[in-house]
């Protein structure tokens, strides 16, 4: 017989490796019944990993799971719905052309009869603050109702444990005020609630304790109310990045690449438009750009690449107005980019890599001869790529969906360095890829700047941008923040920075206050 | 225990061929059960339909004269397939290439040039394009569906013909049939072997093929072509045009599918009648995919669905069969393609002990939220 515990749940020791990466490692975490309990880090911290474990969709390797103090394994998300578990996705798994009430019937474990399901659903959508129209067509609903749908899913299974997957990044400012409000009640009637998020200042306003994790590793466990965000923000990140020895001093030449005011507006309604970007990026050096997932990056590679075109002259390769000019004429001018996503984006899956060398090359490398594609020549291209960047593959004819992550992308960055490009734009340079790998691309990265080129990294990672910047900046909302030399960075300003406020309007004794109120505590 | 399907890990090439083969031999099976229910003899009614109508020279040429038209549109249909255009209403492009070279015909009626055939194949592709030019127009200006619409123009171009084969196209001395006029020897395509209809039309088609296999393989249209099927953004970093793209598929299997028309009415048809294709533009479909999108394959497999309508016309003669015995036949093996094709990207396990206990619907929850990530 277990012990009456005080905690609903217990996780000791998770560990869940994936090939080449240990996503979690040795992970603990606890949670007290009523209790909102955030789960704090990066991209790629080991967070979703984890609660997929909680809600049984990942098998861990070790580590053991109590629930209501008694050891469990939970097989599937049927298991874990059983248990009491209840999750609600960041992406929505919802029917737009069917109500509320149908796509709720269609989750549910136990079939009741569509009317009395949506008496439920009023009942509970008035009890908790979360109004809902059962008979409402998904399609008509917003991005906010579309979300209490999932909720008042979870809320009907009466669960005892409610996992939300950064559950505001879809919100507006003010729908995100009504969910926690709608949250702080449901911890208070006794629901535990395990939240994940980075948003600092969101886990500061709504949750008591705070498990921190950073590169699959638990960083600590701390009450939220004792830290400040700069103390948050720098667990997640990680503080012996501050000791880091800061890249000599570049020998800056001419500005290669200049953004003057650029704008771009949003393709579809739920993406980012870029306001006013002003950016200069000198031979020689490498600029980075930090900030949150989803703030404008992926807009900003493509305004800069030419994928999204904009007026002739917020974008200046040397001197030249080219905002109107599309991706193959400025590979011409000597730009080359490698976007985030590298499967699809920047690599065709089911193409081999000597097709895959093709993509960006052909024009600088003049590839195609009497109107025909010379395959030789693109096949030694491929060859020497492979070669270059030591891609670990058996040969060039393999679909590129074939190679690892890493190896994927040593071979999408060779393609686009052994071009010698005058302006290189990385998005993202080493997502998922292991140290190894991560170290040549960064070392790579420094060696094309070095031998001249105009380098900007955009990245969430911001060790990597610390360690191979020679200035930073960040991007938050479609705004880009000033620049900073690398030497007048801390983790506390990049924090400022990516959570879009400007570094000018505050004093130093703000700026700095957090690292006091740190100390103090 | 049941027999699963497990994902392989990697797509296998060996199925990618074998499927078209495997497809074969079931719907040969399934025909088999369909003509013991029928109570025709199984092997007699293969005979007739396989064998009888390609053992003499005559029917070998009349297999070329049907393939003509699928090979044709077949080879057209896989550049835009492999694009992830999906061009469903070729067999409307096929009437208005007709209703466009057959009127050019008409127009030169009694009169003599040898300017007047290219004229008739111009005119029938520049048909299959017009209507080719408004799918594509529809898709890239409001983002309309082009299987929906390029299927509706199908029979919108049906009804046009027939409207004017019932009006200015028919037949003054005609008795009021809904025909044209036969027309002169000038606007006939030359034969080829005297005694069969074999015609001009099957060397143009075979010229298509070997077209359509460097455009694949060696041209910068044929690369775009495949990358913008495999990965369309990438296709947008390589700064290759999506609409471009749609449109030049779009047009090229239009201007393919007119082109047979205008082969059509001026080769072994001659005149301009209310139904001058037995399906070829849907045919040519299957014939696309058995011949995996590949221009020789297309060849082979327009070969196939040839022997199906031939097949069809001796059961009909031999064995008192229906006529929708050859569509019967048809749709069964793209039916049994389809289903052959899962094997390309999964694998049948029949052991009680399966790599993956992951039901399907968690897999598919697995891969969406990594994706979030």
């Amino acid at each position: 017989m277990a012990q009456p515990s005080e905690y609903l749940l217990e996780l000791t020791g998770m560990r869940k490796a994936f090939p080449g990466v240990l996503a979690t490692d040795n992970v603990d975490l606890k949670i007290r019944p009523g209790e909102v309990h955030a789960l704090l880090g990066e991209n790629g911290a080991g967070k979703s990993t984890l609660v997929k474990m909680i809600y049984g969709i990942l098998k861990p390797d070790a580590g053991e799971i109590k629930f209501d103090g008694k050891a469990v394994n939970i097989k599937a998300p049927a298991h874990a719905r059983e248990l009491g578990i209840a999750m609600v996705f960041q992406h929505f798994s919802l029917f737009d052309s069917l109500t509320v009430v149908e796509n709720i019937s269609l989750g549910m474990d136990h079939a009741s009869s569509m009317r009395e399901l949506a008496e439920q659903i009023t009942e509970v959508s008035q009890r908790y603050g979360l109004p809902l129209d059962p008979n409402r067509h998904v399609y008509t609903l917003s991005v906010g109702e579309r979300q209490r749908i999932e909720i008042i899913r979870c809320l009907l299974q009466e669960p005892k444990l409610l996992i939300m997957d950064e559950p505001t990044s879809v919100l507006t400012p003010q729908e995100v005020k009504k969910l926690f409000v709608t949250l702080r009640r449901l911890g208070e009637e006794g629901l535990a609630i395990l939240y994940i998020s980075h948003k600092l200042d969101e886990i500061k306003a709504l949750c008591h304790d705070a498990t921190i994790l950073r590169l699959g590793k638990k960083v600590a466990t701390v009450s939220v109310d004792k830290e400040s965000t700069g103390s948050l923000a720098a667990m997640m990140m990680g503080e012996e990045m501050q000791a880091f020895k800061h890249p000599k001093k570049p020998t800056l030449g001419d500005i290669r690449l200049k953004a003057k005011n650029l704008n771009v507006v949003a393709a579809d309604p739920l993406g980012i438009s870029l306001k006013d970007i002003n950016l200069l990026v000198h031979s020689g050096e490498v600029v980075g750009i930090a900030g949150v997932a989803g703030n404008g990056q992926d807009e900003l590679l493509t305004a800069l690449n030419g994928e999204r075109l904009s007026e002739s002259g917020s974008v200046i390769i040397e001197g030249e107005h080219i905002g109107h000019l599309g991706p193959n004429k400025r590979r011409l001018m000597g730009m080359a980019s490698v976007p985030e996503k590298r499967l699809g984006h920047g690599a065709m899956p089911d193409m081999s890599l000597v097709d895959n060398a093709f993509l960006t090359s052909y024009e600088r490398l003049h590839f195609i001869s009497h109107g025909l594609i010379d395959y030789g020549k693109t096949e030694d291209y491929a060859n020497k790529v492979i070669k270059d960047f030591s891609v670990k593959t058996p040969n060039a004819d393999v679909p590129a969906a074939s190679l690892s992550g890493g190896n994927l992308q040593k071979f999408i960055m060779g393609r686009e360095f052994d071009q010698n490009p005058n302006i290189l734009i990385v998005a993202q340079p080493t997502w998922g890829v292991d140290a190894g790998a991560a170290q040549t691309i960064r070392e790579a990265i420094r060696k094309m700047a070095s031998k001249g080129a105009a380098v900007l990294v955009i990245s969430q990672d911001l060790d990597e941008l610390m360690e191979i910047s020679d200035r930073m900046g960040a991007i938050c909302g479609g705004v880009l923040s000033k620049f900073y030399p690398i030497s007048e960075i801390t983790i506390e300003k990049m924090g400022l920075l990516m959570a879009g406020v400007s570094l000018d309007d505050m004093h130093d004794d703000v700026i700095n206050g957090s690292e006091v109120n740190h100390n103090a505590s | 225990m049941l027999p699963r399907l497990i994902k392989r890990q990697s797509p296998s090439k060996a199925m990618v061929y074998l499927s078209p083969i495997l497809a074969l031999l079931l719907t040969l099976l399934a025909s088999i059960v369909l003509f013991l229910i029928m109570g025709v003899s199984p092997s007699g009614a293969l005979h007739a339909f396989f064998v009888e109508p390609i053992s003499s020279i005559y029917g070998l040429t009349e297999l070329m004269v049907k393939a003509t038209p699928l090979i044709l549109i077949g080879v057209a249909l896989s550049l835009g397939f492999r694009a992830g255009v999906w061009n469903i209403g070729a067999e409307g492009q096929l009437i208005l290439g007709g209703l466009f070279g057959g009127a050019t015909a008409l127009f030169f009626y009694e009169k003599t040039g040898f300017y007047i055939i290219p004229l008739i194949l111009i005119m029938g592709a520049l048909g299959g394009i017009i209507w080719a030019g408004i799918v594509a127009f529809l898709k890239t200006r409001f983002n309309a569906n082009e299987i929906l619409t390029s299927l509706m123009l199908s029979y919108v171009a049906a009804l046009l013909l027939n409207l004017l084969i019932h009006g200015p196209l028919k037949d003054p001395d005609g008795f009021n049939f809904p025909e044209s006029r036969l027309f002169s020897d000038s606007a006939l395509l030359p034969i080829l072997y005297d005694g069969t209809r074999l015609h001009l039309g099957a060397v143009i088609a075979l010229f298509f093929v070997g077209i359509g296999w460097i455009l694949l393989s060696r041209t910068l249209l044929g690369y775009q072509i495949k990358v913008m099927g495999d990965a369309p953004a990438a296709g947008e970093h390589a700064g290759f045009s999506h609409s471009k793209i749609i449109w030049t598929t779009l047009l090229i299997s239009g201007g393919a599918a007119g082109l047979a028309g205008a082969i059509e009415v001026s080769g072994p048809i001659g005149q301009l009648l209310p139904n001058i294709s037995p399906g070829y533009g849907f045919a040519a479909i299957i014939v696309a995919y058995v011949g995996r999108l590949h221009p020789l394959g297309v060849l082979f497999a327009a070969l196939l669905l040839a022997l199906s309508y031939l097949g069809g016309e001796t059961a009909q003669m031999k064995l008192n069969l229906p006529v929708a015995v050859t569509g019967v036949f048809q749709g069964l093996l793209l039916f049994f393609l389809l289903a052959c094709d899962v094997l390309i990207q999964y694998k049948i396990r029949t052991s009680k002990k399966s790599e993956s206990t992951i039901a399907p619907a968690v897999k598919s929850s697995i891969k969406s939220t990594s994706e979030v990530k």
